[in-house]
């Protein structure tokens, strides 16, 4: 299909390629720029800052009113958290559907399955409902909490996680569980021993997909958190900015920095897992 | 050793779980006691029989699933066939209760004259004189009768008698006071010199369950979430009631209700399908030229193309709103210095959903890309020199080759795709907020809101008040949806799955 090209082949493919670079590019650069900018506002900045310094950052990490700093703090914790509980929980129900045959194993496969086609944030009414009572209950986990907003969000664990993790569980050969139970091993011991470090690749996935999908989750968070120094940096930022472009457009660049740091980073180290996960039908949030 | 965390376990279980349902017996919430006891008691079954061993493994995750997917779903179902919204957030004992408190003015008892004082502790005091010169003796919602002399009445000499000035100033604290006279009447400030007796307005009785107005002999009747009377007239607040399908008749059939609904249901198709479709058409042109090994810094290119997808979405379209800004932003400044003019992005019905569409590009095409990429190298290059052996030319190959074998392993992604952008809260939610508005829609809708968003402000951000009835029937006209578009890729999948085995 592909053959060498002429000066005029290579020339049309660059100038192409280099749009679409700049198209990608363009609003990563702006803001990063903006970030440095003094200014603080969207009125005629360039594309280079004229009195490059550090007072946006400054100001994400000292302001009283909009706390960005602690938002982006909580946004990581909560992220962290859910993501270990997630995978931890997932990877139990992911082996029992993988290795054991027990009544209801097809219906809770395609139980996991169904709650994927119906996104827990449609039920927002139900589950805002749902934590107020619960929260009444034990109100640690209501309304306005992080272990409620975590509780939530375990809610979908399984789901495409159960999935991905049963399907590479199924590809690690049963004969070594065997022979560990031969030596005396428990099924637990032999789970726990041999087949989760075996299945690392798998646990880091869904580790990952879970941490940005919890990162960047809006809508569960704007209902259920309610003040100020709790809120996610998903919830915070556009409050922040609200239609403030002209008066805040430099620390909310700044933010922005910031908080994508820790995905941006995240994603150009392990590229290479998350492209698995994706292809196999995650989608990032 | 194995024995011993189990029985602490299942001990610490079942304290906490007492301890809940006696919480619960005490708050009278018997049917979730059950629930409980039943749980309860397949969590002990689980951990004791040899039976539940693989169970064991699945009980956290199904919990947490049950419990925040699965009940969420059926209670939105419950919510969809009630009027649960504002004007009807109580139960129905509740609004008895607060009509049964409500008093009207009985001119015929006549009214009782006073005096205020103010104790040292700032407690307030009152002398009624009755229309028959009866006196009385009120503090703290009691009344009490006494007579000329009597050493309760010698006591409020001692205490400062309020002048007319402190009553004006006191008419708030005053007029939130009442005093009972009898079982049913009250005594209430009237105007700043007496009190007048309040009667309950309304009786309500059991056994018809009807509710009767004293005062004008109207009989209210409970019709789908309030008390009404014969002529129609309506008694608020509502309660909340199952009122049957009538929240899917309204989406279907009130013209100011249905109008914005299928507007935003179309823009809803409209938006998924060009989202798709543009992420798709560009990420696959990427693809091809990438894959070509006589390409130079082909490495270079794909890492660069790939970063719009690692920035957080919620991060990267609050920044093209300001990229957007009609008076600020730079896209107008360019826009301006090039061809003269402006465009109103977030002001203009299809300008907005133009800047949605060109975010939705930047943000999806990486994705496309990688896929498309992946799927090209999958694709063995035998067929193509059969293909130059046959004369066929670049088109033709791409059309009758590539296509083909990549929509084999994409086409499930690409309805998958669909999915997520027919349900993409946080895109439509962070650069337009569904705005600009529609004009002379009875419910909360914008030219660019799609049907979660939609649902979202009918839920939680109406001005005119929530409506978690109809908030949740949209809830369903989107679960059937998608629910659908999942099966088909089911289907799909599970087809082509069959196809590659026959192969």
């Amino acid at each position: 299909m592909y053959r060498r090209h002429s000066f005029l082949g290579a020339l049309w493919r660059h100038g192409v390629l280099l749009v679409f670079v700049a198209f990608a590019l363009f609003p990563i650069l702006w803001v990063i720029s903006a970030s440095f900018n003094p200014a603080n506002t969207l009125v005629g900045q360039g594309l280079i800052p004229p009195n490059p310094s550090l007072d946006n950052y400054r100001e994400v990490f000292t302001s009283e009113q909009y706390p960005i700093a602690l938002w982006i703090k909580n946004s990581v914790v909560i992220g962290l958290i859910t993501s270990t509980l997630v995978v931890i929980m997932t990877s139990f129900a992911a082996y029992a559907f993988s290795r054991f045959r027990f009544k209801g194993r097809r219906t809770g496969l395609f139980a996991s399955l169904l709650v994927q086609v119906f996104p827990q944030m449609l039920a927002a009414v139900s589950i805002y409902l749902l934590v107020l009572s619960i929260g009444r209950l034990i109100p640690a986990l209501g309304i306005n909490t992080h272990a409620g907003l975590i509780m939530v969000y375990l809610g979908g664990a399984m789901g495409v996680n159960a999935w991905l993790m049963k399907g590479y569980f199924d590809t690690i050969p049963n004969s070594l569980e065997e022979s560990a139970m031969i030596d005396g091993a428990s099924p637990f011991q032999a789970f726990f021993m041999i087949i989760l470090p075996l299945a690392r690749p798998i646990l880091a996935v869904v580790f990952l997909l879970q941490f940005i999908g919890v990162y960047s989750e809006l809508i569960l968070a704007s209902v259920l958190i309610t003040s100020t120094e709790k809120y996610t940096l998903a919830v915070g930022l556009q409050l922040f900015i609200q239609d403030q472009y002209a008066s805040r457009w430099g620390v909310f660049a700044a933010a922005s920095v910031l908080g994508a740091l820790p995905i941006v980073l995240l994603f150009v180290f392990l590229q290479k897992y998350l492209v698995t996960g994706l292809i196999s039908g995650a989608v990032k949030g | 050793m194995a024995k011993l965390i189990k029985g602490i376990f299942l001990g610490i279980f079942n304290v906490v779980i007492i301890w809940i349902a006696l919480f619960l017996y005490s708050h009278g919430a018997y049917w979730i006691l059950l629930l409980l006891l039943l749980g309860a008691a397949l969590v002990n079954f689980i951990f004791i029989s040899e039976r539940g061993y693989p169970y064991r493994y699945l009980l956290p995750a199904s919990f947490f699933m049950i419990l925040l997917v699965v009940y969420p779903i059926i209670y939105t179902v419950y919510v969809s066939v009630t009027n649960y919204g504002t004007g009807n957030i109580l139960s129905k004992e509740q609004v008895i209760a607060q009509l049964q408190e409500r008093r009207i003015h009985d001119g015929d008892a006549g009214s009782y004259s006073y005096t205020a004082y103010r104790d040292d502790q700032g407690q307030l005091w009152f002398l009624f004189t009755g229309p028959q010169g009866e006196l009385l003796l009120g503090h703290a919602g009691q009344l009490e009768r006494v007579q000329e002399g009597d050493a309760s009445l010698n006591r409020l000499a001692e205490f400062t008698e309020l002048t007319r000035a402190d009553l004006v100033r006191a008419t708030n604290e005053i007029s939130a006071l009442s005093f009972a006279l009898d079982e049913t009447s009250q005594l209430q400030m009237r105007n700043i010199n007496s009190f007048g007796v309040y009667r309950p307005q309304y009786q309500y009785s059991r056994e018809r369950d009807e509710l009767l107005d004293l005062e004008s002999g109207i009989i209210y009747q409970p019709v789908l979430g309030y008390f009404q009377a014969p002529d129609g007239t309506r008694l608020t607040p509502g309660f909340r009631e199952v009122i049957g399908l009538q929240n899917f008749r309204k989406l279907f059939s009130n013209p100011q209700v249905t109008g914005p609904f299928m507007r935003v249901f179309i823009w809803t198709v409209q938006w998924a399908l060009l989202s798709v479709g543009c992420t798709f058409a560009v990420g696959l042109f990427l693809a091809i030229l990438l894959n070509d090994p006589y390409l130079r810094w082909r490495r270079f290119y794909r890492a660069v193309l790939i970063l719009p997808y690692a920035v957080p979405a919620f991060i990267s379209a609050l920044i093209w709103r300001g990229l957007f800004h009609t008076e600020l932003g730079v896209i107008n400044r360019i826009l301006k210095a090039t061809i003269g003019s402006g465009v109103p992005w977030l002001q203009d019905p299809v300008w907005a959903k133009v800047a949605l569409v060109i975010l939705n590009l930047w943000l999806g095409f990486p994705y496309m890309m990688i896929v498309c990429l992946g799927a090209l190298q999958s694709i063995n290059q035998e067929m193509y020199e059969a293909a130059l052996v046959d004369g066929a030319s670049s088109w033709q190959q791409f059309r009758h080759i590539t296509l083909p074998l990549l929509m084999v392993s994409v086409a499930p992604l690409l309805i998958a795709s669909f999915s997520f952008n027919f349900n993409n809260f946080s895109v439509i939610y962070l650069l337009t907020r569904g705005r600009p508005p529609i004009v002379g829609a009875q419910t909360p809708a914008g030219h660019t809101d799609i049907l979660i968003s939609y649902t979202y402000r009918l839920a939680f951000e109406s001005g005119r008040g929530v409506d978690y009835g109809l908030a949740s029937a949209v809830t369903l006209v989107i679960f059937l949806i998608t629910g659908t578009l999942t099966f088909i890729n089911f289907r799909f999948t599970g087809a082509l799955e069959e196809v590659r085995k026959n192969v």
